[in-house]
């Protein structure tokens, strides 16, 4: 089986994040890269179906060279075989429908039988990438899944739904993308570290895709930041010392301000 | 004359309080625009929904109604909302942000080409534009964003739009289903409920109340759960709680979890570091009980609890339920 996870590196989850005050954009060089805590996931999933039906997994990512390199690094030392890198200046500031669309672009060359995301990045959060990617690839697309089997050409999955899930089956290309908690992720190995270095990382530019910039970048995008400031910080509330009255006084509070 | 359409995300055709929400704010800034506001239906069955749907003003519905709606997961209402926004070209369309309508949306946007916003809280119009507002990193950021050309797909986050009744009697119109094979590609064969109906989930509640590494083990999300019930609240956890195995990862309110903006937000034995911070910070009351008095959440509450919660919190819980029996 062909598998491709698609990851993105994102700062670290307790930095601070900033946006590029000339152009909106995340500003990327002030803070610590990790691979989205969410992806780890999916590239774990996909490592389980392939220790248990065979195949491949190549792992598919887009940003500058070398930083998102790191991201893909980290995942063929958990033992992914290959990587791809779309990389293109034409591609900053790309929204979540134009990043939908380059990655639609290298996935058709790349033929997956199941594609693979987390549910959502940590830094944007939108969750809008891995529906707008099937309906791209005119594939089924079945988000926020929470387990995955694949037999006789046919996947099945647990589709997360309110209060509780959905037993989904779907025929195979599908594009999933999964929960966090799905699976644990294994850690990566020293032999795995060393092996990682000698595996292929295609790195590939937006000619090679066939990518028309007009469709992407931050000219291309169908969304814009207009205005970006800082949250006006928060007025020190009450705080009071429980003296056996401190369920009171909140009961007292909740009470004023119509919550009970 | 433009259209502002309005996508009712409802419970086996009952609508949510989410969609009610999104045609009181869609009445208000279609209005400035110049636009219809159209309720958009998608279901089994719209009946349940005509009279709640009638009292927040629509000018007119849109109804599609298809049993595989339910059958199939998405795609045939992707396709089927593609199909009607192609076809009439309206210039605003919104969803519910929750993980089912943002679905729907960037599904349809990707079909349609068009630019697509998720988590917007505030709408206005400028200039004849409309303008949306979001809170970014963990509400660290305020930005407002526009999506260029029409038609423009947002995503309005539940409780953030008060619901104002404005009572019409919109013309219903029904439209004819065609559900590609490719669209019956995925189909559900069975649906199983986790959890006992009743409490809301984070997502959509307008109160949460949430525990944490304080609780001390799983046994004691027992407190939360009681004070949550006491005020109709959803439960949230932590990160702590939830690696920790004590309570499921869709309850986990964080920076690898929900991001939640509710009316008030209850924080039990959580200290607030920022990834915790990063999913609750923009909810519009914030209280902690804690027993860490330099605990982080407290630089964040209107009000806090220095204590023990084991005691504060069922001394709550029973005065509250005192207080609402007389």
């Amino acid at each position: 089986m062909n598998i491709v996870v698609c990851v993105k590196r994102v700062p670290d989850t307790a930095a601070e994040k900033k946006l590029d005050p000339e152009d909106f954009t995340l500003d990327r060089e002030s803070v610590e890269s990790i691979m989205n805590p969410v992806d780890e996931y999916g590239v774990e999933e996909a490592l389980r179906l392939k220790d248990e039906h065979g195949g491949e997994v190549t792992i598919l990512t887009m940003g500058p060279e070398p930083a998102e390199k790191q991201a893909v690094r980290k995942a063929l030392a958990l033992g992914a075989d290959r990587g791809v890198l779309v990389t293109d200046d034409a591609i900053h500031g790309s929204d979540a429908l134009a990043t939908a669309y380059v990655l639609a672009l290298a996935l058709a060359d790349l033929e997956p039988d199941l594609v693979i995301l987390g549910s959502e990045s940590t830094d944007a959060r939108t969750s809008l990438v891995p529906q707008a990617l099937a309906q791209l690839l005119a594939m089924p697309g079945l988000t926020n899944v929470k387990k995955i089997e694949v037999a006789d050409g046919k996947v099945t999955v647990h589709r997360e739904e309110e209060g509780g899930h959905a037993v989904v089956e779907a025929s195979l290309p599908a594009v999933v993308s999964v929960v966090k908690g799905i699976n644990e992720p294994r850690y990566a190995t020293l032999k795995g570290i060393m092996s990682a270095k000698q595996k292929p990382v295609d790195v590939l530019s937006g000619d090679d895709i066939g990518l028309d910039p007009a469709e992407v970048g931050l000219a291309g995008s169908r969304t814009e930041v207009v205005e970006a400031v800082p949250r006006p910080p928060k007025e020190q509330g009450t705080i009071v010392q429980d003296e056996g009255d401190g369920a009171a006084k909140l009961a007292d509070f909740l009470q004023q301000n119509k919550f009970v | 004359m433009g259209e502002f359409w309005v996508v009712i995300d409802h419970e086996a055709g009952e609508p949510r309080k989410v969609s009610l929400q999104m045609l009181s704010a869609g009445r208000t800034h279609s209005g400035e625009l110049g636009h219809d506001l159209v309720a958009v239906f998608t279901g089994a069955a719209y009946d349940g929904s005509r009279e709640r749907v009638a009292r927040y003003g629509p000018a007119r519905v849109l109804i599609a109604e298809s049993d595989e709606f339910e059958s199939h997961p998405v795609q045939p209402v992707i396709e089927t909302l593609a199909g009607l926004v192609a076809e009439r070209k309206p210039d605003v369309v919104a969803f519910a942000s929750t993980p089912y309508g943002k679905d729907l949306a960037s599904g349809v946007a990707a079909r349609v080409r068009a630019g697509v916003l998720a988590d917007v809280v505030d709408l206005e119009v400028a200039d004849g534009d409309l303008v949306c507002g979001m809170s970014v990193f963990g509400g660290a950021t305020n930005v407002r964003c526009r999506v260029k050309g029409s038609p423009k797909i947002v995503c309005l986050k539940p409780n953030a739009f008060v619901a104002e009744e404005s009572p019409s009697e919109p013309a219903e119109e029904r439209v004819d289903v065609r559900i590609s094979d490719d669209a019956r590609a995925a189909k559900v064969t069975e649906r199983v409920q986790e959890e006992a109906a009743g409490r809301p989930n984070v997502e959509e509640a307008a109160i949460i109340v949430s525990g944490g590494r304080g609780l001390g083990g799983p046994e004691n999300f027992k407190l939360v759960e009681d004070l949550a019930d006491v005020l109709g609240a959803g439960v949230g956890a932590s990160r702590a709680a939830v690696d920790a195995g004590w309570y499921p990862h869709q309850h986990q309110v964080g920076q690898t979890g929900k991001t939640v903006s509710p009316q008030l937000y209850i924080a039990v034995g959580i200290s607030g570091a920022i990834q915790h911070r990063a999913g609750m910070q923009t909810s519009k009351t914030i209280v902690a009980i804690n027993k860490d008095a330099d605990a982080p959440i407290f630089k964040l509450v209107d009000f806090g609890v220095v204590g023990d919660l084991f005691k504060v919190v069922p001394a709550v819980t029973e005065e509250l339920r005192k207080r609402k029996g007389s």
